[in-house]
């Protein structure tokens, strides 16, 4: 099943290439349309110029929140995009992290409240390297990330003379691994709060609320089998079967719209 | 300079059950009564909607900033304590109903055994049963006096329970009727019974049916909907404050809240060894303001209750080099040695685990308090083992995998799909004892905002602690074999306290007794120092039960406003303490 997931990672990512889509080319005609349409089961996240048949408000408005407004570099998003489709990737149940949109959800949470540290206790002095104490970098979060992503795409240039984006997903897992269990240095921080970092915001982006970015059409909740937020299951909860329904989100279930 | 207000009969610090309780008691009773929180104004209406697993379990919206304070941790009393600095890792309550907005719901009262631990432990088992470093006390007040108290609070809070078959018998019924039944509560329960066990419904402050509690404050029947725990209700269906005791006292005209008053300091005159009362800082406009009183009431979170008294300079900072002093001795509660217990994946079975409700479950106290022989065992007292449905979100659910299955990538999500809805796990609430080397202090390093030190937690296990939690994953282990389970994982022993200050059961420090050698406040939770000042909540365990917290917290509450009410009419200790001298 691993290789499933790589071909169609790979196709989907070269697919990418050639039409521009990481390096800012504009997309329109009919084409580029059509490729797109029949590339669609593993692209989740049409382009509005060229997707006629997105219409509903909810995949306009997930579609306006696919924009970066943390990393600035296109170089770190794409290492972060090719490292999260590895901690989740495409398969057999579903689309992976980059076709649910968790790096666009990743990019909002470090340019929120949580990637700033900003509820967080802050005052030094700072003890980086404890192993005991939980978080304890000078660095937040979102700084976390950004030193994480570039050390990682330093290390795949000086081990294989190649972009982490662009490694096949063995190498990819095999450098993830060495910050998981902490065999490289981050100035500031742990390889593995780094790592911890990006494993837990991924399967986050998976799983929450499509209100914050990731979880795309509700398709994390859908392989999942997650209903959503309901008014509540006081007539079903003695149920003995399984059920399994058509998610539903916030918005719909705060009655979306003003 | 601080301006000075008129004074008033009680102020009391903090907005969570312990200071709603009080205030609604007071203020029933014509006391002239100021509410002082430090975090920000919220009612019902803020949790209208916002069924939102990411902004609750993941992001912590009702925990409390730590930008400006949090507490130092260390294990060893010659160690340097590092902060805890996210809410990954301290969990406290904020803004108006504290805590008990985000509580789960699960209600058990104390055992007759553990109020009176000590005397109990050696009458059966001789004193050699207690190990040297444990600082096992009884409570100063007997379960038959708790009775009352335990009762009123849970009429307030409308419980829905059944009678566990072996717990004490009650005065009076629990006063709402048990949550409903589900397949997974279901297959605990047959299975218990078949190993000759006594399960029962856990008590649960989610509401089985509509109610009117004796304050005239209504409480909706719970829908659920499984947004309880670490949420704030949907329907006013949880019994919190917010739902119950602060609407009481708010109408009353004699009661004033005012939020974002951060108090810093308890007022005190050496001269009448009285307190004056408090005095604060309006986080709005930085402003600080003295709030005289004739009674102060300290009834936050217990951190906050033992750091104020300790920036205060009132009653003797424990020190464990001498172990005298009363202030920040038998800091203890349920760490990452209580809740093990085992875990099961069914390859047959899919349960609908994303529905739920705070305290859904079922439990056994077969080996809870000393409902069991201890003769042979390593340990003593006990815990309830429960399997709790509390409605699972999907980022959660998404962890359900067997322990061998990497935690990211093809495998990993392949394995989670599978398992989400087929995973439960049984879990051991052991008993949490104090030790002489476990205590809170002022740090030496680090500062608030303000530049007061931070509160410094040390805590390490006593082997009680390894041995118990050993015992209940066993029992754990078999009730889910009983089960039918596919796979059965069994919980680790911790090695050592790992500074997570998640779950909220944290207490001591300011504890209760009926000497004032080994304990800060009477029966009453009247300080026995300072006749004018009653320091309520978690503080004042003396060692943490083998239960959840909350329903004790809201009884010793009801019996410190019994207390207060007689102080404001006699204005003396209310207990005679053996061996101390009155003037």
């Amino acid at each position: 099943m691993a290789d499933i997931g790589e071909e169609k990672q790979f196709s989907r990512r070269d697919f990418l290439k050639t039409t521009g889509v990481f390096t800012g080319g504009i997309l329109g005609g009919s084409l580029l349309g059509s490729v797109f349409m029949n590339q669609s089961q593993m692209l989740t996240d049409d382009d509005p110029e060229v997707s006629e048949e997105s219409t509903s408000e909810d995949e306009a408005q997930n579609e306006s929140m696919e924009a970066r407004t943390f990393f600035s570099r296109s170089e770190d998003f794409e290492t972060l995009a090719a490292a999260t489709e590895r901690i989740y990737p495409e398969d057999d149940n579903g689309p992976g992290a980059i076709a649910l949109g968790v790096p666009y959800f990743i990019d909002r949470q470090m340019y929120g409240f949580w990637g700033q540290n900003s509820q967080d206790y802050s005052y030094g002095p700072f003890e980086p390297t404890s192993d005991t104490h939980g978080f304890q970098a000078k660095l937040n979060r979102g700084e976390v990330f950004l030193a994480g992503l570039r050390r990682l795409q330093e290390l795949s240039m000086e081990e294989h003379d190649t972009a982490f984006a662009d490694l096949d997903g063995g190498a990819q897992d095999e450098l993830l691994r060495s910050f998981e269990s902490g065999d490289v240095e981050i100035r500031g921080v742990r390889p593995e709060t780094f790592f911890s970092l990006l494993r837990n915001a991924t399967i986050e982006g998976v799983y929450s609320d499509p209100a914050y970015g990731g979880n795309k059409d509700m398709q994390g909740w859908k392989m999942i089998e997650y209903p959503g937020p309901r008014m509540g299951w006081a007539e079903d909860i003695e149920s003995e079967e399984f059920m399994s329904l058509d998610p539903e989100g916030l918005r719909s279930y705060q009655g979306g719209g003003i | 300079m601080a301006e000075e207000l008129d004074k008033v009969d009680v102020v009391v610090v903090g907005m969570g059950w312990a200071g709603g309780i009080i205030s609604a008691e007071m203020a029933k009773a014509g006391k002239s009564v100021v509410g002082l929180e430090k975090g920000i104004d919220k009612n019902r209406s803020d949790y209208v909607g916002v069924k939102d697993e990411l902004r609750f379990d993941n992001r912590y919206q009702i925990m409390q900033n730590l930008t400006g304070h949090t507490v130092t941790s260390r294990n060893e009393i010659d160690e340097t304590a590092l902060p805890v600095r996210t809410m990954q890792n301290m969990q406290l309550g904020t803004d108006v109903g504290g805590a008990s907005v985000h509580w789960a719901g699960a209600t058990y009262r104390y055992w007759p055994y553990e109020f009176e631990i000590r005397s109990q432990t050696i009458d059966r088992y001789g004193a050699d049963k207690i190990p040297e470093d444990m600082n096992l006390q009884d409570w100063g007040i007997t379960y038959d006096e708790m009775e009352e108290y335990y009762e009123k609070w849970e009429y307030t809070a409308g419980i829905s329970g059944e009678q566990d078959p072996l717990a004490p018998e009650r005065n009076r019924e629990w006063p709402n009727p048990p949550l409903k039944e589900t397949p997974s509560l279901r297959l605990f329960k047959d299975a218990t019974e078949r190993l000759g066990l006594h399960p029962f419904q856990i008590a649960a402050g989610n509401l089985s049916q509509n109610y009117e509690n004796p304050d005239g404050e209504q409480l909706n029947a719970c829908m659920y909907c499984s947004f309880c725990t670490r949420h704030g209700c949907d329907f006013s269906a949880k019994s919190d404050p917010l739902a119950t005791v602060i609407p009481t006292a708010m109408k009353h005209d004699n009661f004033e809240l005012r939020t974002r008053a951060n108090v810093r300091r308890v007022l005190y005159d050496e001269d009448s060894g009285k307190a004056t009362g408090v005095m604060y800082v309006d986080e709005n406009t930085g402003e600080e303001y003295e709030q005289p009183a004739d009674v102060v009431v300290l009834a936050a979170f217990a951190f906050a209750n033992n750091r104020l008294l300790m920036l205060s300079d009132i009653g003797e900072q424990y020190d464990p080099e001498t172990r005298e002093g009363v202030i920040g001795r038998n800091f203890n509660g349920q760490y990452n040695s209580a809740f093990h217990g085992a875990t099961g994946f069914f390859e047959n079975e899919q349960f609908n685990l994303y529905m739920g409700a705070g305290a859904l479950g079922a439990a056994v106290n077969d080996y809870a308090a000393d409902n069991f022989d201890h003769s042979d065992l390593d340990f003593i007292g006990g815990g309830a083992i429960e399997l709790r449905q509390y409605g699972f979100g999907a980022i959660s659910s998404s962890g359900n995998v067997p322990g061998d299955t990497p935690n990211w990538g093809q495998e990993f999500k392949d394995k989670s799909l599978h398992y989400a809805y087929r995973t439960l796990t049984i879990w051991y609430t052991s008993i949490a004892m104090s030790y002489w080397h476990n205590y809170l202090d002022l740090d030496p390093t680090y500062t608030d905002e303000y530049g007061d030190p931070l509160l410094r937690a040390t805590y390490k296990f006593g082997d009680q602690e390894r041995n118990i939690a050993q015992f209940g994953i066993e029992r754990c282990h078999e009730i889910m074999e009983e089960m039918g389970a596919d796979i059965i994982e069994d919980g680790n022993v911790p090695e050592e306290f790992n500074h997570v200050y998640s779950g909220g059961h944290y207490t001591g420090g300011v504890v209760m007794g009926d000497d004032p050698e080994t304990s800060a406040v009477n029966s009453y939770l009247q300080m026995w120092d300072v006749d004018n000042l009653f320091v309520v909540g978690g503080s004042a365990f003396p060692q943490f039960g083998g239960h959840h917290p909350t329903p004790t917290i809201g009884a010793l509450a009801y019996r410190a406003a019994e207390g207060i009410e007689r102080y404001l009419e006699d204005e003396e200790q209310l207990v005679k303490a053996p061996g101390r001298k009155f003037i």
